[in-house]
């Protein structure tokens, strides 16, 4: 512990000024808090519905974290309680060591929300919209300047500054919200749903952001329906099913669960008769395109062993699905399957 | 507590909500002038040349102090309430819900751009008014006191109706039904002693009544009442309205889910 704090402090001699009791536990406390922890958060609606019942997690500092579940789980509700938009029922919210309750101005400087759905004003300019939410924050106006650029330019919308936002594509309005969320320098950054209709070019350019935000410190919490986004981004996942956390864990540790892996495979020459290879089930889509799905434990090898005793060749390989869709899947389904019985 | 962030924070609002309504000045600042120009050609003008005197004053000086404070009503309260209303509509009231503003902030932001707005047209109207009669002040700084009483008391108002208003539809129906209503029935074309003794004692519920016989006695130096209680009455109701819009906000009422 202790070398862990000096290498963070960085200096011998601050160390041991710091090192008495309070001090040391102050720093203690700064560099080993989550970014966020909720407890038995609950959310009923005046309409009845009960959105979450009683969920708890916790967030690393500097984690990218995937928030999963199908649409009405109760992502975008967690969401909202801890962006200050929505009202809980009960439980606690805590970020970066601040009471959603007891000091709800200290985790609202901590926060950027990027909100799924398109919430500024449609009529002002792309470079207004990102100064008003630097004032809101308590920025001066000539700072409040300075990072708005700073922000466009860094999503590529600075051209586009004196351009009504109604004007902008859909790609652009997505940037244009993380802007706006960036630009009061948040520690947790909250994407909900951040790619949601954005073509493939700008979702990867968008990724390769995140993961430099990432990098450099933000904390991030991902929601979204791309499965392959969350695979490719995040450490540390959850997935929500009826307001509740049926699954907490880091992400290797839940690919390692995959059961299968499904492949198609492009063979060289039209195969009629399909071989019987263990642990293997082929299906023909059409004469030389398999769909394969190899049992985790009989491993990839002894199918392309198999297939060279058969004579078979094989001149393309893609995987058809990713390992989280059918994890995701199988744990919902499952979820289902208990609630049911 | 107040901290310089709030400071920043409430001049964002204000320089924000006064763009939105220079922007589209020929919706906001135009009616009214236009309004009342022809308030005061028709009434005035031409009707009023026939009606005489009322309070010892020309019909056209009597209607003067009503039709510049009718404008700074309907103003300021229509400014609030489309502005807030608007903001909820699309969703970016998020923006400042996310941020950390306290409700006052928010509040006070919106209530200076509706004061501003109704200052602004109160201005204009005066001008035209020039036009056709001479406006003599007796009291400018108990004129300009009513001014800013008057946009803060509707615009809180206004602020109310948003809160609340669930359609386009219902941040009509309170300017068409309740506040036209009580600003005709306020005195801004009568005295009160036309009235019968029962109407008259129904008037003194009406808060407008106290604003423009305030307002009247700041121009001409004549009023129905006692300015120190018209001041009082009105203060009174800004506090009430001040106090529950401030509550709306606190509870997140028609604004969180």
């Amino acid at each position: 512990m202790e070398l862990i704090l000096k290498g963070l402090i960085g200096c011998d001699a601050l160390y041991v000024k710091l090192n008495h009791d309070f001090s040391r536990l102050a720093v203690e406390r700064y560099f080993f808090m989550n970014a966020l922890e909720i407890k038995q958060l609950t959310k009923c609606y005046s309409n009845g519905l009960i959105a979450l019942k009683g969920i708890d997690l916790e967030v690393q500092q500097g984690d990218f974290f995937a928030l999963l579940g199908a649409n009405g789980a109760g992502k975008s509700t967690a969401i909202g309680i801890i962006a200050s938009l929505v009202n809980k029922t009960t439980g606690s919210v805590t970020v970066f060591g601040h009471d959603l309750d007891e000091e709800p101005e200290a985790v609202k400087r901590c926060i950027g929300l990027v909100p799924q759905e398109f919430n500024f004003n449609q009529f002002e300019k792309v470079f207004d919209i990102v100064v008003s939410q630097a004032g809101y924050y308590g920025i001066p106006r000539r700072k409040a300047l300075e990072r708005a650029e700073i922000c466009l330019k860094q999503l590529e919308l600075w051209d586009k500054r004196n351009e009504a936002s109604r004007e902008l594509s859909g790609g652009m309005k997505r940037r244009l919200m993380i802007a706006r969320a960036l630009v009061h320098e948040p520690k947790l950054l909250i994407l909900d749903e951040p790619t949601a209709g954005v073509d493939i070019e700008i979702r990867r350019s968008m990724w390769s952001f995140f993961k430099k935000i990432n990098k450099a410190g933000t904390t991030l919490i991902l929601t979204t329906h791309y499965l392959e986004e969350a695979e490719s981004l995040c450490r540390h996942i959850a997935i929500i099913k009826e307001g509740e956390v049926i699954e907490n864990t880091d992400m290797k540790s839940l690919l390692k669960k995959a059961d299968d892996e499904v492949l198609v495979l492009n063979l060289e020459k039209p195969v009629s008769d399909i071989p019987t290879i263990k642990g293997c089930l082929i299906t023909a889509i059409d004469k030389t395109t398999w769909q394969v799905k190899i049992q985790k434990e009989a491993g990839m090898n002894a199918l392309f062993v198999a297939l060279e005793e058969f004579g078979i060749k094989v001149i393309g390989l893609r995987n058809e699905s990713n390992r989280l869709e059918q994890l995701f899947l199988e744990l919902v389904r499952k979820k289902q399957v208990v609630a049911n019985v | 507590m107040f901290r310089r962030e709030y400071l920043v924070a409430l001049q964002t609002i204000s320089y924000k909500e006064i763009r939105r309504f220079l922007r589209i000045w020929v919706q906001t600042l135009l009616p009214s002038t236009i309004t009342t120009t022809l308030y005061f050609l028709i009434f005035g003008k031409l009707i009023g040349s026939r009606i005489g005197q009322m309070q010892g004053y020309d019909y056209m000086e009597f209607i003067v102090p009503g039709l510049i404070l009718m404008a700074v009503i309907s103003n300021a309260y229509s400014n609030v309430v489309s502005s807030f209303y608007g903001t909820k509509f699309q969703h970016n009231i998020e923006e400042m819900l996310v941020a950390p503003i306290p409700s006052w902030v928010i509040l006070t932001g919106y209530i200076s751009g509706g004061v501003c707005r109704g200052l602004l047209v109160a201005i204009l109207v005066t001008l035209v008014s020039l036009f056709f009669t001479d406006l003599k002040i007796a009291h400018p700084f108990l004129m300009v006191l009513v001014f800013l009483l008057t946009g803060i008391l509707f615009s809180a108002a206004g602020f109310i109706n948003a809160v609340y208003a669930k359609s386009f539809d219902d941040i009509s129906i309170v300017p068409t039904f309740v506040l036209t209503p009580l600003i005709y029935l306020g005195g801004v074309f009568y005295s009160i002693d036309l009235l019968p003794t029962f109407w008259q004692k129904v008037s003194m519920l009406n808060p407008v009544f106290y604003i423009i016989n305030v307002f009247r006695h700041s121009i001409l130096g004549e009023s129905d009442i006692s300015i120190i209680n018209g001041l009082a009455v009105i203060l009174c109701f800004i506090v009430v309205l001040i106090f529950i819009s401030l509550r709306l906000l606190n509870k997140g009422i028609g604004i969180k889910n």
